[in-house]
């Protein structure tokens, strides 16, 4: 049983009198505990179809179940409460709140949650130190290289251990010891707890990790196929 | 500190001047609005004991009708009993006994109508500040024959200190009086109605002239301060004899239509102050508004992990009650520095004393420090802060996580 079915996602940007193609009569399913990447030309709808998953965007057409549930045409408020337990997103730009601490950052989501203090102060910390930041917790971003904000983002989008994860270039601002460390870390959510996850990239590295291989041109699908991903390097 | 207000107070520094300015602007309203509405509540305190003072006093026993119509014989019999026992059950208050008739005064040169108070001379002072406001001459000793007047109307009689006036009126069973007093002393109210038209003599005397035995016009009561007034008014209520005819007439029953200009004073000074508080109000949306559209980006990917935008309306209300509280506690200390120093050394401006002289005022201000003045100036300024970011919140309500997210 899929977790996440799309159906003839079609999606039209305007700008001015120019019609953009986004999404053209996309179907996909994935199943729940996938490893999966989108790759594909710069434009050629990867973003576009992440947003549609999530639910932050609509589709002009077409139909998304997730676990079941039709999200295209969910209220905005109970799309908001879905993205809030059960999706962990890591956007293209690091989009982190400059104001908060590494920690606090991740801390704040985990308020919302609903999570007692004690307790996200703890799993904030475990998970700095999951994504190599230790001694981070406290530097605010303006103070971070771009891959470190990076980290914390992707800290802030597994500390809940959501049901699925859409990343968005996860490993565009890495080095190439970083990207594999996540890479890495990723798979493990993937293997014991049976996360979701779907990533946008151009990365090779990332390609190699994923199990299946969804690739995109000008709103697309042109190729999905299952692959063998490469072993986690031992630690 | 809860994270979600530091969140708040953090974002509040990420322009520091620009929180400053606003800051500013709502410091400086709050202490301008203390500075007025003290400056306000006491100028009319000065302005009420400064009409009262001359001849109204805060309260008045009089015989029913009197006030209205002034007949002679609507007195209040055993004046002198009553005021003892008024004296000995309000301590606190000064009490002075007076009878009033219009008469005909004539100097040598020209004759003119007058209000004649018969007053007690030793106890006046205590209920009247006009006494006090001698331009020429000496007050009355209680010794009879002895005549005070407004300076305009000794101007009239063309009469000096030591020239005789001639008094001429009728008495309180109709009969003729006639007397002549020794003119002690002029009085300068400043109020032209009263240094037209007032003369005083001594009680005794005036009781003998206008054949009033024991009988007055009105018991005057002054009292430490106007807050006094109810109780002291139901006090005397219940000292008169009962079936007298008698009662107590408070300041603003007597002088009916103070209380009116000083309530569309209020509303003139309140119209000030609203302006002031909408000029904050704005400067508080421009920040406000600024500070959203600028972390729209910001705010996208908020929305994008599942917080509501009730949450970053609640996070933009925060950090404006922030905002708020700063102008709110920085006005009220500077603001209250303020006040106590000019309620202590008091404060005027050029050309305020002839001013001042002009209407029976004394020449310098002094703010009545105090609770309303303090707290309700800053307090609503609070508010319409508070208010004023309603505006910005609710845009929150319109953000598109999307396309909050691409956007610069
Ligand atoms: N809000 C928008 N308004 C107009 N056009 C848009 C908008 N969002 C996306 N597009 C267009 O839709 C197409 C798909 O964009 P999308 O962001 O999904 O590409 P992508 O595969 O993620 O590319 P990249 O690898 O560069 O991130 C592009 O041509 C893009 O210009
Ligand atoms: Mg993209």
């Amino acid at each position: 049983m899929s977790d996440i079915r799309c159906r003839e996602l079609c999606k039209t940007f305007r700008q001015g009198e120019e019609r953009i193609t986004g999404l053209d009569r996309v179907s996909i399913d994935i199943d729940s505990g996938e490893f999966l990447c989108l790759s594909g030309p710069s434009g050629s709808g990867k973003t576009t179809l992440l947003n549609a998953l999530g639910g932050l965007d609509r589709p002009d057409s077409g139909s998304i179940t997730f676990g079941g549930r039709r999200i295209d045409c969910l209220p905005r408020g109970e799309l908001a409460d879905l993205r809030l337990r059960e999706i962990g997103f890591v956007f293209q730009a690091y989009n982190l709140v400059p104001v908060l601490s590494a920690r606090e950052n991740i801390e704040f989501v985990m308020q919302v949650q609903g999570v007692p203090a004690a307790e996200r102060h703890r799993r904030s910390l475990a998970i700095l130190a999951e994504v190599g930041l230790e001694g981070l917790a406290d530097r605010r971003p303006p103070a971070m290289s771009g891959g470190q904000q990076q980290r914390v983002a992707v800290a802030r989008a597994i500390v809940s251990r959501p049901r699925l994860v859409l990343a968005d270039e996860p490993t565009a601002n890495l080095d190439s010891h970083s990207a594999t460390r996540l890479m890495a870390l990723f798979q493990t959510l993937n293997r014991e707890h049976g996360v979701t996850f779907v990533m946008a990239t151009h990365d090779p590295r990332v390609m190699a990790f994923a199990a299946r291989r969804v690739s995109m041109e000008d709103g697309r699908i042109v190729a999905d196929r299952v692959q063998e991903p490469c072993a986690p390097e031992p630690a | 500190m809860n994270l979600t207000w530091r969140l708040a107070w953090r974002n509040l520094w990420r322009h520091r001047r620009r929180t400053w300015l606003t800051v500013s602007a709502m410091v400086v309203c709050n202490v301008l609005l203390i500075f007025l509405i003290g400056l306000q509540l006491g100028s009319y305190d000065v302005m009420i004991e400064g009409s009262l003072g001359p001849v109204t006093g805060h309260l008045q026993v009089q015989r029913e009708g009197f006030q209205e119509d002034q007949r002679i014989r609507d007195s209040v019999p055993a004046a002198t009993a009553l005021a003892r026992t008024l004296r000995r059950a309000l301590p606190e208050a000064e009490v002075g006994v007076r009878g009033t008739a219009f008469a005909l005064a004539s100097s040598e040169a020209r004759s003119f109508g007058i209000q004649l108070q018969g007053v007690e001379a030793a106890r006046e002072p205590g209920v009247s500040t006009l006494p006090g406001m001698l331009a020429e001459g000496r007050y009355l000793r209680g010794e009879g024959e002895e005549i005070v007047v407004g300076r305009l109307l000794a101007r009239n009689l063309q009469a000096r200190p030591g020239d005789e006036v001639v008094l001429l009126g009728s008495g309180r069973d109709g009969s003729m009086a006639a007397a002549v007093a020794r003119l002690v002393g002029v009085v300068d109210s400043g109020v032209a109605e009263l240094d037209r038209a007032l003369a005083q003599v001594d009680l005794a005397w005036f009781q003998s002239v206008f054949a009033m035995g024991d009988h007055a016009h009105a018991l005057v009561l002054r009292l430490p301060h106007l807050e006094a007034v109810p109780a002291a008014k139901a006090r005397v209520q219940t000292l008169l004899p009962p079936d007298s005819e008698l009662v107590v007439l408070d300041w603003d029953q007597l002088q009916p239509g103070l209380r009116q200009a000083i309530r569309t004073d209020m509303v003139s000074a309140w119209f000030l102050y609203g302006v002031l508080v909408l000029l904050v109000a704005f400067s508080v949306l421009n920040t406000q508004l600024m500070s959203v559209l600028e972390r729209t980006r910001e705010f996208g990917v908020m929305l994008a992990l599942g917080l509501g935008p009730g949450r970053l309306a609640r996070l933009v209300a925060m950090e404006t009650a922030l905002l708020g509280g700063l102008g709110l506690v920085l006005g009220i200390l500077f603001g209250t520095v303020l006040t106590l120093a000019l309620a202590r050394w008091g404060f005027t401006y050029p050309g305020m004393e002839e001013v001042a002289q002009q209407f029976n005022l004394p020449a310098r201000l002094y703010p009545r420090p105090g609770a309303a003045a303090l707290l309700v100036g800053p307090g609503v300024v609070f508010v319409g802060a508070l208010l004023a970011a309603l505006y910005p919140a609710l845009r929150l309500y319109r953000l598109q996580p999307v396309a909050a997210m691409r956007a610069v």
